[in-house]
């Protein structure tokens, strides 16, 4: 394999780890929020203790966030050198405001989100909440604006030629509110919630069916049930919003997402099937016309096909149709859940329906696949593309790797991920047995020194 | 106009160098000498003495590569794309640094612990070393072509030289965080912690010595600008008197003082790098005069540094205020409470 593809293997991988973790994190601090809202509201300490049960949460999946989030700050100078040359003018001024504005408000308010709450007020230790969960919020507003960029360019120009040309920045507000940025980000965050609101339902989900810890189980079960409802329907506004956004933008994208290779009338949408790149034809069950409807608003205007695009402009059209509808599937997934449970929640049957409680126990799974779905859609829809119809990904890479080297990195990363999986799924585990009412388990242990006496 | 640009962003990456060195470096020390410690209480009293800090600390390294991948792009993508095997290793170091710190105290099993003490001062090694070694080679400068892509290979950043600023780098990072735990604890643990102190001085002071040393005659290149200017000899002379402050500091148990002064000296130490390397952000050995990233040939354009300084403007004093705050909440001895790591 050459270092493109290893370098672009190697990407998916970091950063679709990552990605596991800033979604849950940007979730569960609003559910914090929430949560401690209630509590300096009502001064009720059940709500300190649900608040700080969920703190711990958010602690662990922060961490894993912060140390892989570490990795990507090197990636684009590691493996993609001249794409960072060429783009940096551009691209660099929304990372560093990231930084800036971002990381260290979250940085520096976490220590007293955790350690805090017997050294300041509680309206101080509510501020700092409130603090983190802006900064994870703002964080997600840069990156998405920096990608978005990578989809939509605008509000620069090329200088120089080659390997020397460079993106030079021109207008500033124009590059970060790029065509594509309000619906990506909206898209995202909501994306983001539903990991918060889904994960709070499992966990209380499995609460009712061990029937422990069921008054704290009450309470978060109907805070994430709402959130979630609300969410998943607003999903679908943000969804065809972004749809028609890439309709316009990048029509290769939206083409290759629904398989469609020729343009003609009344293009269907496709629920379930598979794509045969080399015939070019999709089978699939289709609902006729459902897709120039969703984007035109008519059922006859014709959604523009792969066929208006040179094979070498094309993205990997099986695979992209596939994560598509996977992520689709799995808001399929969460909206039943969420629907199923407010029905059964206002019919007054929802703590003796053990069914419910085993679905809604599995579906904190659903969010995560639904956003990995979702990037990838998103990033291998752009390709061949790195910076959408100006810079190949090929022409990017660094040239002073060799194929060796990205391998062994590759595999690193590999080995640490696994590790770092199971740890996560290992506390998280530990912690929701654990409960609410947890031990102070971190009291004062005395063990034998494992170095030996007198070694400085 | 760009280049003053272009100068006052270099400034502020160099700054964001200084926060970075002086403030990671205490709880990188602090990870070094963290299997000196004795027992659990005393490995607890560790972790949490930087407990609500390293996180904020770290962001300066973002803050150093975001500030680069703005300001000088050509800089960013040598550095990060020639330095790969380093930074996979400086990555994983990072990487386990701060799940271990996270994870330790969550279980109570002492072989649990112990793994996790080992991979958090593991990490601290590897990242104070990795940082210098790091360093040594942009003193030495690396091969690059003349689009500044690296030619070079992974081993050939392991020369004496290289590996003697790398041990610096170690040696100076544990004599600060030695001190920085004499402010955080009392009672036993700050009479053991102070016999920590007089040693870590003597190395780094050894090493020190060795590598001016070695600069002075063979890196004849570090004090070209100083020859020029020869007023600049007076931070060389200034960080040998903040070096020598330490430990006359530190015997009179004057250890915030001490603590002052360790923190210049690795401030001056790192405005010596700037002052002995520059124009050069990236010095190539290949073809020096025309392949080496300088922060004029390789900087950003007017309008990108005009928004990255507006952004610095507001952004550095939010920055800088609620890490007082922080760092006034926390102040004082470390204690353990239900909510330490």
């Amino acid at each position: 394999m050459d270092v493109t593809v290893l370098s672009r293997i190697q990407f998916a991988l970091t950063a679709g780890f990552h990605y596991l973790f800033p979604p849950l994190s940007i979730g569960l601090s609003l559910m914090i929020v929430i949560m401690e809202g209630i509590y300096m509201k009502t001064k009720d300490p059940a709500h300190k203790k649900l608040t700080m049960f969920w703190i711990r949460i958010f602690a662990l999946s922060f961490a894993l966030g912060v140390a892989t989030g570490l990795v990507q700050l090197f990636a684009f100078g590691n493996n993609w050198s001249f794409f960072s040359r060429f783009v940096g003018n551009v691209f660099g001024s929304a990372l560093a405001a990231e930084g800036v504005f971002a990381f260290f408000l979250e940085a520096g308010f976490i220590g007293l989100m955790l350690f805090g709450w017997n050294r300041v007020r509680p309206t101080l230790h509510y501020f700092s909440s409130i603090c983190v969960a802006f900064g994870a919020h703002f964080s997600a507003t840069w990156i998405v604006a920096a990608n978005s960029w990578m989809q939509t360019p605008a509000g620069y120009k090329i200088v120089g030629e080659g390997d020397e040309a460079r993106a030079v920045l021109t207008d500033f507000w124009g590059m970060i509110f790029n065509p594509s940025f309000l619906d990506r980000l909206t898209h995202v965050l909501i994306g983001c919630w539903l990991t918060g609101a889904f994960m709070v339902i499992s966990i209380s989900a499995y609460y009712f069916l061990k029937k422990k810890h069921t008054d704290f189980a009450r309470m978060s079960m109907k805070l994430g049930l709402i959130v979630a409802m609300v969410m998943a329907l607003l999903q679908l506004v943000s969804a065809d919003s972004t749809a028609r956004g890439v309709a316009k933008d990048q029509p290769a994208k939206l083409a290759a997402m629904e398989g469609v290779f020729k343009t003609q009338e009344g293009t269907a949408m496709n629920l379930i099937g598979w794509v045969d790149t080399a015939n070019q034809s999709v089978h699939a069950v289709q609902l006729p016309g459902l897709l120039s409807f969703l984007v035109y608003r008519s059922a006859k205007t014709p959604i523009i096909g792969l066929d208006h695009f040179p094979k070498e402009d094309w993205p990997m059209v099986s695979s992209l149709f596939q994560v598509y509808h996977l992520m689709i599937y799995m808001w399929g997934g969460m909206f039943l859940g969420a629907l199923l449970g407010f029905i059964l929640w206002a019919r007054k049957k929802f703590e003796k329906s053990k069914w419910i409680h085993r679905y809604l126990v599995l579906s904190a799974i659903f969010p995560f696949i639904a956003n990995e779905a979702g990037w990838f859609t998103a990033e291998m829809g752009r390709q061949p593309w790195v910076v959408y119809n100006v810079m190949r990904t090929s022409q990017g890479v660094s040239r002073s790797l060799d194929a060796g080297q990205v391998m062994g990195s590759l595999i690193m990363f590999s080995v640490i991920y696994i590790f770092l999986f199971s740890l996560f799924i290992f506390l998280l585990d530990r912690k929701i047995k654990g409960g609410p009412e947890e031990e102070k388990e971190r009291g004062d242990l005395v063990y034998s020194d494992p170095y030996p006496k007198g070694a400085t | 106009m760009e280049e003053a640009f272009q100068f006052i962003w270099y400034l502020i990456i160099g700054v964001s160098v200084t926060f970075y060195t002086v403030l990671d470096g205490f709880d990188l020390g602090v990870g070094c000498l963290h299997p000196f410690a004795r027992g659990d209480q005393e490995r607890r009293l560790m972790l949490n003495a930087i407990g609500p800090v390293w996180d904020g600390n770290e962001v300066w390294l973002i803050i150093v590569f975001g500030g680069m991948f703005v300001g000088f792009p050509p800089v960013y993508a040598t550095i990060c794309s020639a330095f790969y095997g380093l930074i996979m290793i400086l990555i994983a170091g990072l990487m386990m640094r701060a799940v271990s710190i996270e994870f330790r105290s969550k279980q109570r099993s002492p072989r649990w612990r112990a793994f996790w003490d080992g991979m958090f001062s593991a990490g601290s090694y590897v990242i104070a070393f990795t940082i210098g070694l790091v360093l040594g080679n942009l003193i030495i400068g690396i091969p690059l072509d003349h689009r500044g892509e690296f030619i070079g290979s992974f081993w050939g950043f392991f020369t004496p030289y290289t590996v003697l600023i790398g041990c610096m780098g170690v040696s100076v990072f544990m004599m600060h965080g030695a001190i920085y735990m004499l402010m955080k604890t009392e009672g036993k643990m700050h009479e053991r912690v102070r016999h920590w102190v007089n040693p870590t001085i003597v190395i780094f002071v050894i090493f020190y010595i060795v590598a001016t040393f070695v600069t002075l005659v063979f890196k004849e290149h570090m004090i070209e600008l100083m020859h020029k200017i020869p007023y600049l000899f007076g931070v060389g002379i200034l960080t040998l008197f903040f070096i020598a402050c330490v430990p006359f500091f530190a015997y009179r148990k004057k250890d915030g003082t001490a603590f002052i002064f360790s923190s210049l000296s690795i401030t001056f130490l790192v405005t010596l790098f700037g002052l002995g390397t520059y124009p050069n952000m990236v010095r190539s050995s290949v073809n020096e005069e025309i392949n080496s990233l300088t922060l004029f040939n390789s900087g950003a354009t007017l309008p990108t540094l005009k928004v990255v300084l507006i952004v610095a403007i507001i952004g550095v004093p939010l920055v800088l205020g609620y890490g007082y705050w922080v760092y006034r909440i926390f102040r004082g001895k470390v204690k353990l409470d239900e909510a330490s790591y």
